[in-house]
């Protein structure tokens, strides 16, 4: 390294190794990202199985089945327009309920059916989505 | 060559504001507006919500005037906000009716006790279906029902003391 | 009159903060030393007023004095002492008090203490901590006053998120604030020297200790919101790439860039303009992370709570601020003189490797969280998690942190490959043992975790060679604190791998009576009661969890309904042994008398907390030992 240059070889590298980490970032986005879709856009344009998406929408009502094992339960994720039926294994949060806002997390199988892996809710403390707001005083009967 | 990688930081950071400033100013609508607006109200009666004041259906609202339907619940902050904004909206005249969404009576009588009544009528919603129907999504959405009946406009979250004139317009528009 | 009165003082910080801005760029500008010796004062007597206005807020919290807007909005009479305290700083208003506090007196400790910098650069520094103070103080008095008034008082507050209720809240946004300060006193003390071009040791000397604080808060407020959500949200994970967290990880990475080049500067006189550069980008870091959180415009589906007002208003401040310090620095930075040179292979050398792969990783952290605003943008919607930040920033986070295992075993100014290849020999041989050990004895696991734990015995070792063949009782408290620290990311390293290769798992819906095993824990449950706290009621779960037929322990998992406002949340039950962590998870009731149970076996992911503690131990070791010997020096040349 030549004396003189010192810091200028060091700002080429720096801008070198940002341009890299963007490429490096642009790769990985495009391989790993999940595509948000509702249902109404699932109808018009299929998710190809195992493609990990996130669906959001209603869980429709009165369509919550669970199944005999206890942990997995069947639901439809609507939006007026369309329904996806959804599969679930694991404890739904606390925010789950029918007739609300949910995302899930997760791909269709071959079958058609949505595997979700994941039901969602944030830790943001401004974060309470409106759809969910109804459910905290589910229960109550007026 | 020196020169511009001097510079690069600040591009880059005026690229990054761009972005935030369009995520901004482009408000990121996942608000999905209702299919509902230029349709007729849904079939629907709900009983009153608390005492002393009448429930609503459909018919209610197609009175020949244009009026508002406020979907509100006494558990929800934002209505607090826009509270006020309805009550000047109620001393200019406007008609509105509501509808309390899984609510109590006693907690919607405080409500209205502390925060004012600005409604004609309110209707119990108890398991959001109404509101479902309507195409809302949330609390607080506020519906202008023109005098047949027919959703025109439909305003999400709380009614701000700016928002308020956009309100009167959209009434306006549904003479 | 309370809440007046701290109106009043904060409107006073707010005018001193003016006076200390215009004295600044009076001294600096035309001269006016007889207001540059006043700055000080006004310093310290702005961070008192701060002090005394968010005082006067907690106050009003504890007395859950309705007849402020923002006390009935975010309080209740019913709420436990803790987390009224808490609740002050557990909302919009409130936690912009904290922050401008914390920031008034970080600036009026700079006043106390600061002795060695040139006179001029310590003004020109105070005037740059005034002017991001008045930023914030505009803010809080204009569009977000705490104070205000709510006519006619309601009869009862509306509570505070049930998910905040927990002393995880007490005291997870004031450390990161703590940091942030930090952060902001080094932007300062970088903008100061630019303005005065005085860059060069004295100068690193004095932001070191600062740059060293904000990294030990930020580094304990990202252990603690880790296992926060960890035990809060039920779902076992330690770190979910949520932007909430990804907004606390970017500015400890550029921190942690900052803190070792800010040494590189201090002892060696070199990277003077990336020094200056680095302390620009973590302090911007933390006010992007701000304000990605806060304007929410990367949280929501359609949230009516954050206000694009407020995005705005810190967007603004970005622009000010950072595109302020970055064209000072543009056109500034060719008239300071460069730095000392070094070689390639020399301990400058890996720490500007290590600089770099951790700017790498923050542009990566960074483009991922921004990545849904840009699609956004372009008119789809996608979400960025787990397997995007750990294929593309795991790799590199182990070749940084192999660096970082070799950077104290070289020479400062020039060394040798062959002297490095005898040093790192044994640290070599503990990595292969473990390789071994994995791939011969333990059943195969993934290619990321194998790294990790390979790695992380390799550099447990090789943490511990700086103390090699030296005096310890005279060796410096400072490298005790960089062993600690390195030691400590070779145990978290440790901890997360063996949390992500091991992690046993068990959903079932259990009725009463029925017992499972999970890792080598036997786990009984005994049915679900109806019990009532504080506030809020629950259904506990009744767990026996024993070991190898072992006295059995009693496990309690909630699913807990708040009263105010109506919430549910999930409260975990833990059980910690030497080797891990059984996390016990009550779902909901089929109805049958079945109920559902989600139980984990985590093999030593208790690690991964205890490797950040000791990271922070370790920044404290440091900071005390920098301190210690500053005044030293300082006392020696006061007799000399």
């Amino acid at each position: 390294m030549k004396a003189k240059h010192q810091r200028l070889t060091l700002a080429i590298i720096a801008v070198v190794a940002v341009i890299g980490a963007g490429f490096l970032a642009l790769i990985g986005l495009r391989d790993n990202a999940a595509l948000f879709r509702t249902p109404t856009e699932i109808a018009a344009e299929p998710v190809p199985p195992g493609q990990s998406i996130r669906l959001g929408g209603m869980v429709a009502d009165g369509s919550i089945v669970q199944q005999a094992d206890g942990v997995t339960i069947d639901f439809i994720v609507e939006d007026g327009e369309a329904q996806v039926p959804v599969r679930f294994s694991g404890i739904t949060p606390d925010l789950f309920q029918e007739n609300s806002g949910v995302v899930a997390e997760g791909a269709f199988d071959a079958r058609g059916t949505f595997i979700a892996t994941n039901i969602l809710a944030k830790h943001d403390e401004n974060y309470m989505p409106p759809p969910m707001e109804g459910m905290e005083t589910a229960g109550n009967d007026g | 060559m020196k020169h511009w990688i001097i510079w690069t930081p600040l591009a880059l950071f005026i690229g990054f504001l761009a972005l935030a400033a369009s995520g901004l100013i482009v408000p990121r609508d996942t608000t999905i507006e209702s299919q509902m607006i230029g349709q007729p109200v849904p079939e629907f009666a709900l009983a009153p919500a608390l005492p002393g004041k009448p429930g609503l259906t459909n018919a209610d609202l197609a009175t020949g005037q244009p009026r508002l339907l406020n979907v509100f619940a006494s558990w929800c902050v934002p209505c607090i906000a826009e509270a006020p904004q309805l009550m000047q909206l109620r001393r200019a005249g406007v008609q509105i009716d509501a509808i309390a969404i899984r609510d109590r009576p006693a907690d919607i009588a405080q409500f209205l006790a502390r925060h004012g009544d600005p409604y004609r009528s309110v209707g119990a919603d108890n398991d959001s279906r109404v509101q479902l129907s309507l195409g809302s999504s949330g609390v607080p959405e506020t519906f202008v029902v023109d005098g047949d009946g027919v959703i025109r406009h439909q305003h999400i979250g709380d009614i701000r003391p700016e928002d308020v004139p956009a309100i009167l317009a959209a009434l306006e528009d549904a003479q | 009159m309370i809440a007046e009165a701290g109106l009043a003082a904060l409107w006073l910080a707010a005018a001193l903060c003016g006076l200390q801005l215009w004295f600044g760029v009076a001294a600096i500008r035309n001269g006016r030393d007889d207001l540059g010796a006043a700055i000080r004062p006004v310093a310290i007597i702005q961070g008192l007023l701060a002090m005394i206005a968010f005082g006067l807020l907690v106050w009003l919290f504890l007395r859950t004095d309705l007849s402020v807007e923002l006390v009935a909005r975010n309080s209740h009479a019913a709420k436990p002492m803790l987390y009224k305290f808490a609740g002050t700083w557990g909302n919009h208003e409130g936690s912009m008090l904290l922050w401008v506090m914390i920031l008034a007196v970080a600036g009026a400790l700079v006043a106390i203490f600061e002795r060695r910098l040139r006179k001029d650069t310590l003004i020109a520094t105070l005037a740059a901590q005034a002017a991001i103070g008045i930023g914030f103080y505009a803010f809080l008095l204009f569009s977000s006053n705490p104070f205000a008034r709510l006519s006619p008082a309601p009869a009862e507050g509306q509570g505070l998120n049930p998910l905040l209720q927990d002393p995880g809240l007490a005291f997870h946004p004031p450390t990161l604030y703590f940091g942030y300060a930090g952060l902001s006193v080094a932007f300062s003390f970088a903008v100061g020297a630019l303005i005065t071009r005085d860059v060069g040791t004295v100068f690193a000397r004095a932001m070191r200790p600062w740059v060293l604080g904000s990294w030990i808060f930020l580094t304990l407020g990202i252990t603690a919101g880790s296992y926060w959500a960890y035990y809060e949200l039920g779902w076992g994970g330690w770190w979910f790439w949520d932007p909430v967290e990804n907004a606390s990880l970017m500015p400890w990475l550029a921190a942690t860039a900052l803190l070792h080049s800010v040494t590189v500067l201090a002892t060696r006189d070199s990277l003077r303009a990336w020094t200056i550069m680095l302390a620009v980008i973590a302090f911007s870091m933390s006010m992007v992370g701000t304000f990605l959180v806060r304007s929410g415009i990367l949280t929501s589906v359609h949230a009516f709570a954050v206000d694009p007002q407020r995005g705005t208003f810190i967007l603004g401040l970005l622009i000010l601020y950072i595109g302020g310090a970055l064209a000072l620095f543009a056109l500034r930075i060719g008239t300071v003189r460069e730095g000392k040179q070094f070689q390639l292979i020399s301990r400058e050398g890996a720490l500007v490797a290590n600089n770099l792969l951790l700017i790498v990783i923050l542009c990566i952290v960074l483009l991922g969280t921004l990545y849904p605003l840009v699609t956004e943008a372009l008119g789809y919607s996608v979400s960025v998690g787990p397997p995007y930040f750990n294929t593309v920033a795991g790799p590199l986070a182990l070749i940084l942190i192999t660096i970082m295992a070799l950077g104290p075993l070289m020479r400062w100014r020039r060394d040798k490959w062959r002297n490095l290849v005898s040093r790192i020999s044994l640290p070599v041989l503990a990595a292969a043992l473990a390789l071994a050990a994995l791939v011969f004895i333990v059943s195969p696991i993934g290619i990321l975790p194998m790294l990790g734990l390979v790695l992380a015995s390799g550099v447990a070792i090789a943490s511990f060679a700086p103390l090699w063949k030296r005096n310890l009782r005279r060796t410096p408290m400072f490298t005790f604190g960089m062993v600690f620290a390195h030691f400590g990311i070779a145990v978290a390293l440790a901890g997360m791998a063996f949390e992500s290769a091991f992690t046993e798992e068990v959903l079932v819906a259990s009725l009463p009576g029925e017992t499972h095993a999970v890792g080598p824990y036997e786990v009984t449950f005994n049915g679900a009661e109806p019990i009532a706290g504080p506030n809020w009621t629950a259904i506990e779960g009744r767990l026996t969890a024993s070991r190898g037929g072992g006295t059995p322990v009693v496990l309690q998992p909630q699913a807990r309904m708040f009263s105010s406002p109506e919430t549910e949340t999930s409260e975990a039950a833990i059980l910690t042994s030497w080797n891990g962590q059984l996390y016990t998870v009550l779902g909901n009731s089929d109805g049958d008398g079945r109920w559902q149970l989600r139980l984990w076996f985590k093999p030593f992911v208790t690690l991964i907390w205890l490797g950040g503690m000791l990271i922070a131990l370790g920044g404290l070791l440091a900071m005390v030992g920098r301190v210690r010997r500053e005044r030293r020096t300082m006392e020696r040349e006061l007799y000399a």
